[in-house]
């Protein structure tokens, strides 16, 4: 009995420690910025391998949920004669929820685990050592440009989201299911707010982007320099940030449906 | 600490160190390594030799006592001290450390742009005469994944020596090395040591190479110093059965081969795969 609280106590401090290392990274990657002559083509580099290297999964997979959508969507909104009303279902479903959501855990599966597994590399081989012999500041030159790339990605991506979704539900609900262009538009215009719909899908997308590139760095930077260790690393980093991912939908839904 | 001059480079004065999961790995080591001279520090596998060069380069804090190098106590220096103190470090890792995205060339001008303002023609012309010292001029182009390890500890040396420091520390050199290699790196360490006037501490378990290139010696073993003195003293003292056995390597002798463990009567009479 005894045993099982002392191990349940220090699981308890061991979480609290990474907890609370990750919290000084977070810290230290985001008030040290790197500086700009030196930190601005690291971060473009990193902006081109964790977000335009994530596009093709990002506009495939939006397409085909984009379609699925109209089709789903479209046999029930028929059977209440309000078929017109397909697109702004899209529209809406797709900016406040599927966008951000989708986009993210899309991200954390190719770029976190990515850039888990680069960082957890580089402190297997010794790199991020040497680098700090060579008084250079890993988390300067590696882990802030990473967490600044991952973070203006993930707008980015998430608004290619949208549009390519939306527009897969024109294809099916337009070009296949006969749809009117005028109607399928018009109707989208006018019920899609620009600031309670648009605007805080980017704001979810934007914390999400956050959680996801620091559980990425985080889980990178404390790994266990060992080739399980790594592995162990990229799983967790995949799956913390999915369900962190989920989690936070759905605390700022409620605060966005809520009282905002 | 303002001495006007400082004999030794590092001096380490009864420090311990302990592992986060408790594992002792220093009990009150005192080492000093003086200014110009090539010391070795030797030891079995396993006690902390590459910890202690960590603990040199303020990488990881001693549980008790402290570090000195140049003068400095590392450990109680502010960030920008301690980079600023690093720029004059230089470190040999195990594996070589070299950055994978990188090809050689860039490897070894990394520590150049990132601390210097020099133009790129002599950024050009210092990393290729580094490159030359190891002999790997004309690898300049290849990245470190089409390098064989000996190689790649080369590059690394040549990356280690870039910014001319004033202390470099090796980190097992002569492991995976054949030996032309070997005899080179030796005779390079030696003439980079006298040539540049470097103060140089190798870790090492290669007791031929190191005490043939070695000024000084430490012999560690089991969280604690067993040996001094230069590579003769060394090699002629009778004194201590641990400091023979290790030089000698004899399988027998105070030092244990064997990991603790239960006594064979416990281990295989009593037939339990649970009996501990």
């Amino acid at each position: 009995m005894l045993d099982k609280l002392t191990l349940l106590g220090r699981w308890g401090i061991n979480n609290l420690r990474q907890l609370g290392k990750a919290g000084i990274l977070l810290y230290r990657a985001l008030f040290y910025p790197p500086n700009f002559r030196k930190g601005f083509p690291l971060v473009m580099q990193q902006i081109y391998s964790e977000g335009v290297l994530s596009l093709v999964i990002i506009v495939v997979s939006s397409l085909f949920i984009g379609m699925v959508l109209a089709l789903q969507g479209y046999h029930t909104l028929a059977k209440f004669g309000s078929a017109q009303q397909l697109g702004v279902l899209v529209a809406l479903s797709v900016t406040r929820e599927l966008g951000p959501v989708v986009t993210a855990i899309l991200f954390a599966g190719r770029a976190g685990s990515a850039v888990t597994a680069e960082i957890g590399l580089m402190k297997a081989t010794e790199q991020l050592s040497s680098m700090e012999m060579m008084a250079v500041d890993p988390i300067h030159r590696v882990i802030s440009p990473r967490f600044w790339g991952g973070v203006i990605s993930m707008p980015l991506l998430t608004l290619i989201f949208n549009a390519t979704a939306i527009y897969g539900a024109y294809l099916v609900g337009v070009k296949w299911l006969g749809l009117d262009t005028g109607i399928f538009w018009s109707n989208m215009q006018a019920s899609v707010s620009f600031q309670s719909d648009v605007l805080n899908g980017i704001i979810k997308s934007v914390v999400f982007g956050i959680a996801v590139v620091w559980i990425a760095v985080a889980q990178g930077f404390e790994s266990v320099p060992t080739s399980a260790g790594i592995s162990n690393a990229t799983t967790r980093s995949v799956v913390y940030s999915s369900l962190a991912v989920l989690g936070l939908d759905f605390v700022l839904t409620a605060m966005m449906i809520g009282s905002w | 600490m303002s001495e006007p001059k400082i004999e030794n480079l590092v001096e380490i004065t009864k420090m311990s160190f302990q592992h986060e999961n408790g594992k002792v790995v220093f009990q009150e080591v005192d080492i000093v390594i003086p200014k110009g001279k090539i010391v070795a520090i030797m030891g079995p596998s396993g006690t902390g030799k590459t910890t202690l060069l960590r603990l040199i380069g303020g990488q990881l804090t001693p549980t008790a006592g402290q570090v000195m190098v140049d003068g400095q106590n590392i450990h109680t220096l502010s960030r920008k001290a301690l980079y600023q103190l690093r720029t004059r470090m230089g470190m040999l890792f195990q594996a070589g450390g070299l950055f994978t995205h990188l090809s050689v060339f860039e490897n070894v001008a990394f520590p150049l742009r990132e601390h210097t303002k020099l133009s790129e023609s002599l950024i050009h012309t210092l990393v290729l005469m580094k490159l030359q010292m190891v002999g790997l001029r004309g690898a300049s182009n290849l990245m470190p994944s089409e390098l064989s390890g000996g190689m790649a500890r080369r590059v690394a040396l040549a990356r280690a020596i870039a910014l001319d420091p004033a202390f470099i520390m090796y980190d097992e050199p002569f492991t995976g090395q054949d030996p032309i290699s070997m005899g080179v790196l030796v005779k390079l360490i030696r003439t980079l040591n006298d040539a540049l006037g470097l103060t140089s501490v190798i870790v090492s378990h290669d007791v031929q190479e190191a005490l043939s290139i070695s000024d000084y010696v430490y012999v560690i073993s089991n969280k604690k110093v067993i040996g001094q003195g230069t590579p003769d003293a060394i090699m002629q003292n009778k004194t201590s059965m641990e400091l023979q056995q290790f030089i000698q390597g004899l399988p027998d002798g105070p030092v244990p081969f064997d990991y603790p463990a239960n006594s064979l009567e416990q281990d295989f009479l009593e037939g339990t795969v649970n009996a501990r």
